[in-house]
Formats: structure tokens, C-alpha cells, sequence
């Protein structure tokens, strides 16, 4: 019997508590060809490089006949691929329009007049938490904040919000390439339709009666269709990956019980803290959709034009050529340069948002919580093995400061 | 073994004097103090501010966004060291290991740095120079005197030199609303960095940001009015312009007069230094105990056939002078070549503007993303068919891939597909630099042959 090709057992989900040994075993050969032409690349400057290569694309059509499509919307939908699976100049245009009532130079208080907010729904989670022995940090605590946070970037009004959780489930489940069953691909369709039905709702009102958040603000200067994509990726995208984020930080503290005695005293750490998390338990694990638009010499390979390349950022984030110690949770780690985020113009958009989010909900959680233990560790993860995180972590609290 | 004990009684308790206290004498000392040395560190500056930043000088600055006195280098480390601010070094004596400054003190030591840099190239007129309303940018001061009398409101400004400089101060000046008109002696802007096909695109920039730009004309003389204001600005085309405020922008000026009579390799090219920053004597013999670094250092590349580069970048010195500073504490084997890879950007009409190599070394260029038409673009310069620049308009993030092609020699031109690749650029094109004869005032990269040093040493030879 020969062993299953590395990229099924990174699917596997027996393995999606612990893939580092796998990872591992990947870096011995940055770049890995898979019976079926597809190449992994999961060493540190090799990934790096590639996601600044321009030889590179994000556009799943490039890809030879037989290969997956990720990103492709089916063409009943009518909808154009979101920006994330476009290149330039059709990403630089879109991106550019998008981040002009997003971030700075245009809009540099926009985030930040939402602090306010964030800190409100964090501090109504932890008020929760009074009079209970245990809670689940996902349920309770992680999920509800992104949701907030990126109706409030849209503009979506608050009490539509929970028809957005089955939607964002079901579309942030289909990134994951385990999910090629047809079952899970007509879901996932299937909620993105009924979104999009919705966000398209919400746009023509917006066009007409502007309001506050961003789809208002780009109404005028994109198609009905563009701006749906958009804000399906933005809420997929943005929502999934911070849960999961502000989950990994909360599990790996509890995991480094001298980290969090330290992070008590010394409130200032969780800039680093914060940053070490995201290079040790990247909340987007690897980037199973580029495709060499030519031949790419990397690492004495050639990946062939046309072929599929994972870029494998959680590995190459762990790779020891890069980090001393690298499976070391070390929160005075300097020149942190870790992928968390991807690198090159496909950067996390929301990268800002993302930080925002964690910073308001991390040192508030573990100044007003006292922990006394994880429940269940490893605590159940999601099926999904690209954004992956736990989907429960049921925790024993002792105890809740003011 | 009497080197490495000399090495280490030098890293304990020599005398380090650094001449310039900008950012490569600043990065220089803190490099020095990282690597344990805990002699006594001397730093000499002309201006009388400790280090600050000055790319924000002609940008955020005249914009208002950060005043000239906040911008301050932020320090990486505590430096310990003596501060000689507001007094210019006026003299070198060798063979006493001295420098002498401006007020006759003199300061002992047994290494040197010099990192002196350069001064803004002043009005060749100097009764002109002196008119109230003629500007240089170089420094602090300059920078807060032009940002005043802009904030004042006035009429019209008229920038002298269209090179990085000129630009960025045109372009502030549009930002601000004012008036701006361009003299430019070359045919388009930025021509002497990035050739005339970029250039073209620049002037295109310009003219759309409503900059009255003019190109192959001089200002031939500034007049004033009688209580010495600037009045009016005469052009070679025999026109005049009416202005109350004239920036000259022609580009920067070696501060090596200093060293006249050292015997250094120094002159208006710059300090010749080999690849570890040790410096030449005018007879092409390195000195072991005087380094240079930063925009008045010219030192050999390996990917530019070992042309001696001069670079005014932020990057180079901050580079070289991390490499300076660990030569002068290290015995032989343990020294390092500065091999930096020019780099530099520039943000002008909302475009950033980033370049890596050496654009005016290409003898050819294709447009390897994007188009000049959208002003958002990444060329590529070719060398004798390889990679030897790139510069990109709104594209810095794909500079990463073209560095490793420039320093990995990739042949040009690239026949490779990629993201945003055009089809009417890809026949590669002449750049069209000027002459390197004809004066330029907008490379911030000269090519100064490969001799170390400017002066001929005389040898006659014996008679047979």
C-alpha cells in the first residue's frame, strides 16, 4: 500500500489538531510535485518568493484542463470572480476602489472610529461570562465580535446578522479543498446565491438611501455585480479567519501557562504576542489557488507552466531557516517577518481590521478572565484544513474582574 | 596576532570619530555600540540637530502633515556618545590622526568615518542666490523656511530642475493648491535617473497635475525688486515669468572640500572607498584606519562591472554605513563587502515611484507589467542583455522578484509570461538617457568610472 500524497494527509482530518509533524516533513523538499502535477512549496524564503512572483497568478482559469478551479464562480451566478482570485490589472483596480472608504490615504479614521464599538461587544461577551464555572471561548466569545465587526465595515444592519453565520459557515468551508464532494460544493453555491440574493438587496438600497460602511461608498463606483463579490469575500474572509484567530491566541495562552503569568503583568506584550500567534498558528494555513503562468525554477525544481502551487504558509512559517526555535512559542521573538498575513499584493486586506479586532478582544479576555484550565485539548477543530481553528474550546474559568 | 590584539584593544578603548552626523554617521555609531565597541565615539555634525530624517523634507513637510523639526531619527539604541553639533570639520591631518574643526578645536582618533554627505548644489548666481524667495532643500531649516513662506500663500512658485527633488516639491506645491511652474533644461523629467521613455510618463504626471512644466529650457536669471525680492525668473527661450518663490532643485554637491589637502581620493565625485568602505589615497592606496560611507562614498559593484557607484539613498546609507562601522572594529577575514543593491523611491502626483539597480546603466528597456499610458507599470532596464534595473509607478511590491533577477544576472529581455503583461511594450526600447557628457541634475546614481581615485598621480616614467 503506498502512502496517501502529503496534501491528503494535511486534508486529512485526523490531522487538523496537529499537522505541524507534517509540515515538517514537507520542508524537507520545499518544493514537492504531487502525482496529480500539483506542487507544494512550504520552506520559508521559497514561499516568499513565490508570492512576490509575478510569474504567479491568483486566476484559477489559468490552470490546465482538470485541475480545480477554486474561485471560479459557476457561471449560472453570473457573478465575477472576488478580487482575491483576479489579477492585475483587474486586482489592482478593484482592490484600489475598495480600500478608498477602507483605509488611509482616503479614509485613515475609518477603522478606527470603530474601536468604540469592538470594545462594547467585547466587554458585553466577558459581563456573559459572570456566574458560570465554563465556556466555550468560540461560541461565547470569538465568533460574535468578527461578525460585528465586518456588518459594521459593510454597512449590514445589525438584525440581519445571524442569517449571516449559516451563509459565512457554509462559503468558508468550500475554500477547503477536502470539501471536493459535490454535497459541500452545491452548499456552498447554494449560500453563496442566498447572500448574494440578499447583499444585492442591500446594495440597490444602499445606492439609493446611503448609509454608513462601505458598500454605501462604493456603490457609485462599482457594478452591482463586482461589489457583490466583494462583499461576499469581505464577509467570508474577514469572518472566519479572525474566529479563528482570536481563538488560537486564547488556546495557545492557555497552552504557555508562563506566557499568560506574564502577559497578566505586562499588558504591552501583546503586540508580540499577538504576532507570534499568527506566525505559530496562522489562522489561513496554507494557499491552495496559484497557478505558474510560466515555467518557475524554485529551490533546483521547475514547477511547469499551468500547474497548481500550494503555498504552504503555515509551513514556511515554522521553517527553521528563517526562525531560530521555530516550534517555540516565543513572544520576544524579534524580526518576527511571519506569513500570518501572506505577503505580496494578494497582502490580507483586512490585515488592519484583523489586528484591531484581536488587540481589542485579547488583553481584555485575559485581564478580566481568570482561566483554570482547558477542558478538552486538542479541542475540536473545524473540518476545514485551510482556515482552520478549533470549533469549540470549552474552557474552566474561575472567576471574572470588573 | 599582533593585528587581532591591536583589534581588540581598539574595540575596547579606541578613539572612533564619525564626520556627519546625519543617518549614516547615526546607524553608524549604533552598529559600532551593538558590536561592543566601548571606546569613546566622537559624533561632528555642521547642522546644529542631532540626526533626523529627510525624505519627509520635501514630502509630508511642505504638506503641513509633519513639522521639519519632528522628524527626528528614531534612535535603535543608546550611542554613548560626545556630540560636536553646530561646528563644521574643517581639516584632516593624517599624519597626526586628527581632525580639526571649524572653531580650531581638534579631535584625535585612531578610526574615522566619514559620512559628510552632501549639500544641496546652490543658484550658480550668488547675488541671485541671495534674493529673498530663492530656496534650496536639503536640510531642516530649509525645509521649515520653505514650508513657512509657502503656508504664506503665494502667487506662483517656479521649481529650477525637474529631478526627484524638483518633483516632489512641484507636486507639494499642487497639493497645496498653489501655482507651479517647472524649468527643466533636460527633454522631460527625471531624465537623468530613468531615461526619457520614463520621463515621458513623468512629464505626462506633471502636466496633468496641472504643473506648467517646460522642458529643455533654463532659467537663465532671477531678478529681484528693489529691497532684494524675487520678482521675476528669465528663461533661455527669452521669456520671463513673474514669481515670488524660486526652489532650486539641481541636485546635490559632494561635501568633501574639507578634505582638500588630505591626500585622500576624495573631490566632487565623492570619497572613493573600496567595497569594505576603507578609503583611497590620491594614489589609489587603501588606508586601513579611515572609512567612508553613505552619499559621499563611492565604492566598487561587483554586478556593475566594478564601476565605482555614488548613491544618495536613504537605503545605501543606512547599509553602508552598518558595514563601515563593523570594518573599522574587525581584523581581516571577518570584514564584509558592501554589495547593497541601489534602491529608491520617490512619491509625486499620488504616484510611489520605486527603482532597484541601475536604471542609467540600461541600454535598453521593455515594460514588463502594467502600461506607461495608466502610470502604473514596472520597467525593466537591460545591460548588454541582462537585468541591471527595474523602476516601478504604483508596483513597488513586485521590486522583490526584479531584485533577484538583477542579482541573479537574468537575461534580458524577459520572455517569460506574467501577471499584467502587455503585448505593445514587450519590444524592448532604447531609454533614452541623455548624454552623460551634458550636465543632468536627477541621477541619484553616478557611474564614476572604475579609477579609485579623481586626481592623476604623476609617474614618469625612467628614461631607458
Amino acid at each position: 500500500m503506498t502512502p496517501d500524497p502529503i496534501s491528503a494527509q494535511i486534508i486529512d482530518y485526523a490531522n487538523r489538531a496537529d499537522p505541524y509533524p507534517l509540515y515538517a516533513e514537507l520542508r524537507k523538499t520545499p518544493v514537492i510535485r504531487e502525482d496529480d502535477g500539483t506542487y507544494l512549496v512550504s520552506t520559508y524564503h521559497e514561499v516568499r518568493s513565490l508570492a512576490n512572483d509575478p510569474r504567479l497568478s491568483n486566476d484559477t482559469s489559468n490552470r490546465l484542463p482538470g485541475y480545480a478551479r477554486t474561485g471560479q464562480p459557476a457561471e449560472e451566478t453570473g457573478l465575477p470572480p472576488s478580487f482575491i482570485f483576479t489579477d492585475p490589472p483587474v486586482h489592482d483596480r478593484l482592490r484600489d476602489t475598495i480600500n478608498r472608504p477602507f483605509g488611509p490615504p482616503h479614509s485613515p479614521r475609518f477603522l478606527d472610529d470603530l474601536r468604540g464599538e469592538l470594545a462594547t461587544v467585547v466587554s458585553g461577551l466577558l459581563d456573559a461570562f459572570k456566574g458560570k464555572d465554563q465556556v466555550d471561548i468560540v461560541e461565547d466569545f470569538s465568533y460574535p465580535l468578527p461578525v460585528t465587526a465586518i456588518c459594521r465595515v459593510l454597512g449590514v444592519p445589525r438584525e440581519d446578522e445571524p442569517r449571516f453565520h449559516g451563509w459565512a459557515d457554509a462559503l468558508a468551508s468550500s475554500l477547503d479543498p477536502s470539501s471536493g464532494g459535490d454535497n459541500h460544493q452545491e452548499e456552498a453555491q447554494r449560500a453563496r446565491q442566498e447572500l448574494g440574493a440578499y447583499l444585492a438587496d442591500l446594495i440597490e438600497t444602499k445606492r439609493r438611501h446611503p448609509g454608513p460602511g462601505i458598500l454605501s461608498a462604493l456603490a457609485p463606483d462599482m457594478t452591482p455585480a463586482d461589489l457583490e463579490a466583494t462583499a461576499v469575500l469581505l464577509l467570508v474572509a474577514g469572518h472566519e479567519t479572525t474566529v479563528n484567530a482570536i481563538t488560537n491566541t486564547t488556546l495557545t495562552l492557555l497552552r504557555h501557562p508562563d506566557v499568560l503569568e506574564r502577559f497578566r503583568n505586562e499588558p504591552q506584550l501583546a503586540v508580540p504576542l499577538i504576532e507570534e500567534v499568527l506566525r505559530y498558528e496562522p489562522p489561513v494555513q496554507f494557499i491552495p489557488f496559484t497557478t505558474a503562468l510560466a515555467d518557475i525554477d524554485v529551490a533546483g525544481t521547475t514547477i511547469p507552466k499551468g500547474s497548481p502551487v500550494w503555498l504552504m504558509l503555515a509551513a514556511a512559517n515554522r521553517d527553521p531557516a528563517r526562525f531560530h526555535d521555530p516550534d517555540r512559542f516565543d513572544p520576544d521573538r524579534k524580526d518576527n517577518e511571519h506569513l500570518g498575513f501572506y505577503t505580496g499584493i494578494h497582502y490580507c486586506f483586512g490585515a488592519p481590521l484583523a489586528r484591531m479586532e484581536l488587540h481589542a478582544a485579547v488583553p481584555e479576555l485575559f485581564r478580566r478572565v481568570k482561566f483554570s484550565g482547558l477542558l478538552e485539548d486538542p479541542p475540536p477543530y473545524r473540518a476545514n484544513a485551510v482556515l482552520r481553528g478549533p470549533r469549540h474550546l470549552p474552557v474552566a474559568i474561575d472567576g471574572l474582574t470588573a | 596576532m599582533s593585528a587581532d590584539t591591536d583589534v581588540e584593544v581598539l574595540r575596547r578603548q579606541g578613539r572612533i570619530v564619525v564626520v556627519g552626523a546625519s543617518l549614516a554617521g547615526l546607524r553608524a555609531a549604533e552598529t559600532l555600540r551593538e558590536q561592543g565597541f566601548t571606546g569613546s565615539l566622537t559624533m561632528i555634525g555642521d547642522e546644529p540637530y542631532e540626526p533626523y530624517d529627510r525624505p519627509p523634507l520635501s514630502k509630508q513637510a511642505l504638506l503641513g502633515r509633519a513639522r521639519p523639526e519632528d522628524t527626528a531619527l528614531p534612535r535603535r539604541r543608546d550611542i554613548d556618545a560626545e556630540w560636536r553639533l553646530g561646528v563644521a570639520a574643517e581639516e584632516l591631518d593624517r599624519d597626526a590622526k586628527r581632525v580639526i574643526l571649524a572653531n580650531g578645536d581638534s579631535v584625535p582618533y585612531d578610526r574615522l568615518l566619514i559620512t559628510t554627505g552632501t549639500r544641496a548644489r546652490p543658484w550658480f548666481h550668488p547675488e541671485e542666490a541671495a534674493l529673498e524667495g530663492v530656496f534650496v532643500l536639503r536640510t531642516r531649516d530649509d525645509s521649515a523656511r520653505l514650508t513657512r513662506k509657502l503656508a504664506g500663500g503665494v502667487s506662483r512658485v517656479l521649481v529650477i530642475g525637474a529631478g526627484f527633488t524638483g518633483s516632489e516639491v512641484a507636486s507639494a506645491c499642487r497639493e497645496l493648491g498653489l501655482d507651479v511652474t517647472v524649468a527643466e533644461r533636460g527633454p522631460a523629467p527625471l531624465v537623468g535617473a530613468l531615461g526619457g521613455v520614463i520621463g515621458a510618463v513623468a512629464d505626462r504626471l506633471q502636466r496633468k497635475h496641472g504643473v506648467d512644466l517646460r522642458c529643455g529650457i533654463s532659467v537663465t536669471a532671477l531678478e529681484g525688486d528693489d529691497v532684494g525680492r524675487l520678482k521675476r525668473a528669465h528663461l533661455s527661450d527669452g521669456s520671463a515669468i513673474d514669481v515670488e518663490v524660486a526652489v532650486v532643485s539641481l541636485g546635490a554637491m559632494r561635501n568633501t572640500e574639507w578634505l582638500v589637502g588630505s591626500g585622500l581620493a576624495a573631490g566632487p565625485r565623492g570619497i572613493a572607498c573600496d567595497a569594505g568602505c576603507r578609503v583611497f589615497d590620491v594614489n589609489g592606496i587603501v588606508t586601513d584606519d579611515i572609512y567612508a560611507a553613505g552619499d559621499v562614498a563611492r565604492s566598487p559593484h561587483p554586478l556593475f562591472d566594478y564601476q565605482f557607484l555614488a548613491l544618495e539613498h536613504w537605503g545605501n546609507a543606512v547599509e553602508q554605513s552598518k558595514i563601515a562601522a563593523h570594518n573599522m572594529i574587525c581584523a581581516g577575514p571577518e570584514r564584509r563587502p558592501h554589495l547593497w543593491l541601489p534602491m529608491f523611491w520617490s512619491t509625486q502626483f499620488g504616484v510611489n515611484i520605486k527603482s532597484v539597480g541601475v536604471p542609467s546603466l540600461g541600454d535598453q528597456l521593455g515594460v514588463a507589467q502594467g502600461a506607461l499610458a495608466e502610470e502604473r507599470f514596472v520597467a525593466v532596464y537591460g545591460y548588454r542583455g541582462r537585468c541591471i534595473a527595474a523602476v516601478s509607478f504604483d508596483g513597488a511590491k513586485w521590486l522583490g522578484f526584479y531584485e533577484e533577477q538583477i542579482a541573479s544576472g537574468a537575461p534580458f529581455p524577459l520572455e517569460y509570461r506574467t501577471v499584467d503583461r502587455r503585448t505593445e511594450m514587450l519590444q524592448p526600447v532604447d531609454p533614452a538617457f541623455p548624454d552623460p557628457h551634458l550636465p543632468t541634475h536627477g541621477a541619484t546614481v553616478t557611474l564614476t568610472g572604475h579609477s579609485p581615485t579623481e586626481r592623476r598621480v604623476e609617474f614618469v616614467p625612467a628614461h631607458a
